[in-house]
């Protein structure tokens, strides 16, 4: 169990996708996932071993790590990533649905099960609306719990059982920050790619009712 | 989920590159990309616990790493790879679209499309005209653009290609100038060179495709024009069967940017 499984769930997603949703795949596949993988993660490797302090007191280091990263940046990216992936399945599901019910009641009862139109296309906008409201609520936690999307060399801290103000150096700090913000730069492009995906579909099928009214009124 | 799911990617992306673009397909995977997973990334694997400084001060060894090292080379070379690799998508894409019209055609039943069946238009191989050939060009040009760019990054961070084995410190709180001694300063600078010499081969072979292509470009325009002066009819009846060859070309790229369903 690893990353396959979320590669082989972005595939299947891929069938069901509007060209914009292509995309997005494509982008969170080798922007964020690769990225993720090949780089990212050896990066925080060994955060807590080179997280140093000046000091001697034995369980300073312990607490005063453990006070400025309550949840890894690392950590929170894997969550991100599974998270922002998941809801897809909400389509995956309902084409799953579909295509049972055809086999079930052994006749052609949609044009294709695949095709985004009547109950697919709200699982779809809803999916496109939870991936966004994922994306933007793990970038509000990074930047609430790390006070912006900084990475400081230096920490001060003064929890027990440090004696006093102690000086805590951070390992990697400028890397980890180029890093943290190719984060938020791949995050806020997938986010405007969902909020165009949600544009498009909503401006196409409002004009189709919209046309079908019409021809009918005039029918 | 590794450098083999973007090998996967990019092996479709193959059928419809020229000789050239094949040939830099396999430099990227077996110079580069191999190399970094074998070999650079062990070279490179205890960099920050083998660098040493000449001091007890808590702290100063972090501040000084991070100061002469921004960003790790094995990092810099794993996003060069990704982001050189990336243009190639837009190929992929461009013939994905094209195949996704032409099996809705074939689905219509337009008698134009001249394919028997869905199989024989998922196969078909594409040939690099029309609007695919900007969108070729394109990717060829980008992937110049960002050789270029992560090339003089790490000239520019790095001052050369060169490690040394010792450096000088005073950033705070290390006190006054410290000596601090790399790991394994050779065995880097022989990868860094190794590295930097196979991008410019890649970028050698990125020129020679874009002009390849720009030739076989004005070529067929010249042949084109000079066809229309001797026989106007016959060449546009000639100029139509290419088109519909290339419309028809277009639509085989299913696989290629499939590699993810597959």
């Amino acid at each position: 169990m690893s990353w396959v499984f979320l590669r082989d769930l972005l595939s299947g997603v891929n069938k069901y996708s509007t060209g914009i949703g292509r995309i997005w795949v494509a982008v969170v596949f080798i922007f964020r996932l690769l990225v993720y993988i090949v780089a990212a993660e050896n990066i925080w490797k060994y955060e807590h071993d080179e997280f140093e302090c000046n000091v001697k007191q034995p369980g300073c280091e312990n607490v005063c790590f453990d006070h400025f990263f309550p949840i890894s940046h690392i950590r929170l990216w894997a969550l991100q990533l599974i998270m922002v992936s998941t809801p897809s399945l909400l389509v995956i599901f309902h084409v799953a649905y579909r295509e049972n019910r055809e086999k079930h009641h052994n006749q052609k009862l949609y044009k294709s099960p695949g095709k985004i139109d009547g109950g697919l296309l709200c699982t779809y906008l809803i999916s496109l609306t939870l991936k966004t409201g994922f994306e933007v609520v793990f970038l509000v936690l990074f930047y609430k719990l790390y006070n912006g999307f900084k990475v400081p060399p230096l920490v001060k801290c003064d929890v027990r059982p440090c004696p006093n103000t102690v000086d805590c150096y951070i390992s990697k700090p400028t890397e980890k920050m180029i890093f943290l913000w190719f984060l938020v730069a791949t995050s806020c492009l997938c986010i405007v790619l969902n909020l165009s995906e949600l544009s498009y579909l909503i401006f196409k099928y409002s004009i189709q009712c919209y046309l079908k009214r019409y021809i009918q009124k005039h029918e | 989920m590794d450098w083999g799911a973007l090998h996967t990617i990019l092996g479709g992306v193959n059928k419809h590159s020229t000789s050239i673009g094949k040939i830099w397909l396999t430099v990227l995977f077996i110079f580069r990309i191999m190399i970094l997973v074998v070999a650079a990334e062990k070279v490179w694997g205890d960099e920050q616990d083998d660098f040493v400084c000449n001091t007890l001060q808590p702290g100063c060894k972090n501040v000084c790493y991070d100061h002469f090292f921004p960003i790790s080379h094995i990092r810099l070379w794993a996003l060069q790879l990704i982001f050189v690799s990336t243009p190639a998508l837009l190929v992929a894409m461009h013939v994905a679209y094209r195949r996704h019209e032409k099996k809705r055609q074939f689905r219509k039943g337009d008698q134009k499309c001249e394919y028997k069946d869905m199989e024989e238009i998922r196969k078909q191989r594409f040939h690099i005209e029309g609007s695919l050939w900007w969108t070729y060009t394109s990717s060829i040009f980008f992937r110049l653009v960002f050789e270029a760019v992560f090339m003089y990054a790490f000239y520019f961070m790095y001052d050369g290609f060169r490690m040394p084995r010792l450096m000088k410190c005073n950033a705070w709180p290390c006190p006054n100038t410290v000596d601090c001694f790399v790991s394994r300063p050779t065995e880097k600078t022989v990868f860094t060179i190794f590295m930097i010499a196979v991008s410019s081969i890649c970028i050698l072979l990125n020129v020679a495709e874009l002009c390849y292509l720009l030739t076989k470009f004005f070529l067929r325009r010249s042949k084109k024009a000079a066809n229309q002066k001797q026989h106007p009819n016959h060449e546009n009846k000639e100029e139509t069967k290419q088109n519909e060859m290339n419309e028809l070309i277009s639509d085989s790229c299913q696989n290629t940017v499939i590699g993810f369903s597959s």
